[in-house]
């Protein structure tokens, strides 16, 4: 019988643990939900950073409303859409403090589309992870601006008509065109590689608030299995074969010069 | 006669919706109102309704997408709540202002912060200056019934005003109920069809809607609104009972229960008054001499009708589910106080501040607010003029 030596496990090199910036409250994301791997991925980064200490996120309203509870940082619970407002005021006075927003579809590209362009409009220097998986999940699957067309939600139950329901919105290239955008990337995070290159981006995003850049914002297309009425492995599939396409990934805006746009 | 049908209070609405078939609904979801838009979608899709149906981006836009179907010729309902109901804030006034004859249900709940997605009347009670009328739902059958008669009352060529549909948020929404739901045709009959007055692009008569109107004429604008409000007082009465006419229930401003000899009275709104009824008949079986003054109408406010209502009554609690910060009150307290002092009415009125963000009211602080009526109408003052029911401290 080999009996585990406890000074022998002090001595492994742990390969794999929660980061110190996440909390050790449990999900209560829907099973194969992507928030928990953009949740984690922006934890890494601020480990990484070093920056845990003084940070401060914004969570919004949507499903991530939960957000505070999982990041181990100071967090600030904002209106419906507001969180890129929100950001600003406490960037403007505490300009040390390293300050992201954490919102979803719904609430930054529907009820708060203006606060993020104007916020990025004003260079402010902050960062937003805008998490895109083209449905209202917390009022259970209403349309979204992001919506695919044809897509069928609760309110949309026969699909989403453009003639009705009008054009998905599609925010990088929107914000792309704004002067202030320090860095902008979109990412899916959905095969492991595009996971790393999400994580890379997130980096980046957070980089260009420590150099005082400007605004930055990276769209993670993400999965609902949920509300797309999908299996966690359909929903990934659809992921890559219909948002994908709508949603090209790409760095769009670098501010060291080095964007290499849509990919 | 209605079929009945299990129903939650947002399918329910839904279902009046579809009967009425407006021909504009702008909305926006949200918690605890999302059914009944997600509900009224499907009939849409399915071609169950004529409606243009707008998915718009927030509930800002959604009032005023609202505003200007209703003024542009149409009949127009939405629904909303809460955080959605204070974002069209702005639009509220704008709505009563220019006449417009929008129904809005409202699935009350509580305004952040800190947020919260449950019941109280924080939401409707902030928006009672705007100028919308406001009936309050006991329950699923009320709401029901109630955005049928809202659209009556709202468009009276004497009345000209949009109207709030209040339910209470989850206790209401999400709640079976066996309803009565009343024919198509009935209901189709009922609301009538829309006539707009002056609708835009009259060629002949060319109108702006909403200009500038500075010192030189918006007070007497203002007044002219102001006259209003007693003609659509008249309204909700003729229009419920009417109601009760063609549907056998009927409705008026107040609801009054056992109040006719009631010396201990408790005022109250919405879901809660169902409540208080069984505490009323309990404490009637033992003699006690208890009632219960409903308020159906918030806005017209039906200040001499509630005087005339308490003629026996010795103290009265007031059941307020809004807190008035800063006025050391809850928001019906001050309304109630008001009127029974402007109907020459010398009754101590005790204001019980309950049910914030969804705290539910039990049995038990019912009876306790019967409980200390009883000495506040025997010394004749109150001890504690606001007290907050159910609250630790």
């Amino acid at each position: 019988m080999s009996a585990v030596n406890e000074a022998d496990l002090r001595e492994l090199e742990p390969l794999y643990t929660r980061p110190e910036s996440l909390t050790e409250t449990p999900m209560r994301y829907c099973p194969a939900c992507t928030h928990g791997t953009a949740h984690r991925l922006v934890a890494e980064v601020l480990d990484e950073l070093g920056v845990r200490e003084r940070t401060v996120a914004v969570a919004s309203v949507g499903c991530s409303v939960y957000a505070y509870e999982y990041f181990n940082c100071d967090c600030v619970q904002a209106a419906h859409g507001r969180a890129p407002a929100v950001a600003t005021g406490i960037k403007r006075v505490r300009p040390d403090s390293v300050v992201f927003t954490y919102q979803g579809d719904g609430d930054l590209a529907s009820i708060g589309l203006a606060e993020v362009i104007h916020a990025a409009a004003r260079a402010e220097n902050i960062t937003v992870i805008f998490i895109n998986n083209a449905v209202f999940g917390m009022t259970q699957g209403q349309m979204a601006p992001t919506s695919l067309p044809g897509q069928v939600t609760t309110t949309t139950p026969r699909g989403r008509s453009v003639e009705q329901g009008g054009h998905p919105l599609r925010v990088c290239e929107l914000l792309r065109e704004v002067e202030g955008v320090a860095y902008l990337a979109r990412r899916a995070l959905g095969a492991p590689r595009q996971v790393r290159a999400a994580r890379k981006a997130i980096h980046k995003a957070f980089e260009a608030q420590l150099e005082g850049a400007g605004f930055a914002l990276v769209e993670l297309l993400s999965i609902c299995p949920t509300f797309w009425h999908k299996s966690p492995l359909e929903a990934l599939k659809h992921l890559e074969q219909a948002m994908v396409p709508y949603y090209p990934l790409g760095e769009y805006v670098d501010w060291r010069g080095s964007a290499g746009g849509e990919e | 006669m209605g079929k009945l049908r299990p129903m939650e209070g947002n399918e329910a609405i839904a279902e009046a919706m579809r009967q009425i078939n407006p021909d504009v609904v702008a909305a926006y979801p949200i918690t605890p109102s999302t059914e009944a838009v997600q509900i009224f979608a499907r009939f849409v899709a399915d071609g169950q309704v004529d409606t243009n149906y707008v998915a718009v981006e927030s509930e800002h836009s959604a009032m005023s997408a609202c505003i200007a179907a209703s003024l542009a010729g149409g009949r127009v309902m939405n629904v909303t709540a809460s955080q959605g109901l204070a974002l069209m804030w702005e639009m509220l006034y704008i709505a009563a202002s220019l006449r417009s004859t929008v129904v809005l249900s409202v699935a009350n709940r509580a305004l952040s912060g800190n947020i919260n997605i449950h019941c109280d009347h924080s939401d409707a009670m902030g928006a009672r200056d705007a100028g919308w009328l406001q009936l309050y739902g006991e329950n699923v059958q009320e709401a029901y019934d109630n955005a049928i008669q809202a659209v009556v009352i709202a468009e009276r060529e004497d009345v000209r005003l949009p109207v709030m549909n209040c339910y209470d948020g989850f206790l209401v929404s999400h709640s079976y109920e066996l309803l009565e739901v009343e024919e198509d045709e009935a209901v189709r009959e009922f609301v009538g069809p829309y006539k707009p007055v002056r609708p835009l692009l009259d060629v002949q008569n060319p109108y702006t809607i909403g200009p500038l109107d500075l010192y030189d004429f918006y007070h007497e604008h203002k007044r002219s609104q102001w006259e209003a409000y007693r003609p659509a007082k008249q309204a909700v009465i003729e229009v419920g009972k009417a109601f009760g006419e063609r549907f056998g229930r009927s409705y008026g401003l107040l609801e009054p229960y056992f109040l006719d000899d009631a010396e201990l009275v408790i005022v109250a709104l919405g879901s809660t008054a169902g409540i208080v009824k069984d505490i009323v008949e309990q404490r009637r079986e033992g003699g006690e001499r208890v009632g219960l003054l409903k308020i159906r109408s918030f806005r017209p406010f039906p200040a001499e009708e509630i005087a005339d209502a308490l003629g026996s009554a010795r103290a009265l609690a007031v059941m307020d589910r809004a807190a008035g910060f800063g006025s050391g009150f809850g928001t019906l307290y001050p309304e109630v106080a008001a009127a029974l002092y402007a109907g020459g009415k010398q009754v101590p009125v005790v204001d019980y501040i309950y049910g914030l963000g969804g705290r539910m009211v039990l049995p038990e602080e019912i009876h306790q607010v019967y409980n200390e009526l009883a000495p506040v109408a025997a010394s004749g003052h109150p001890e504690q003029l606001t007290r907050w029911l159910g609250v630790r401290e």
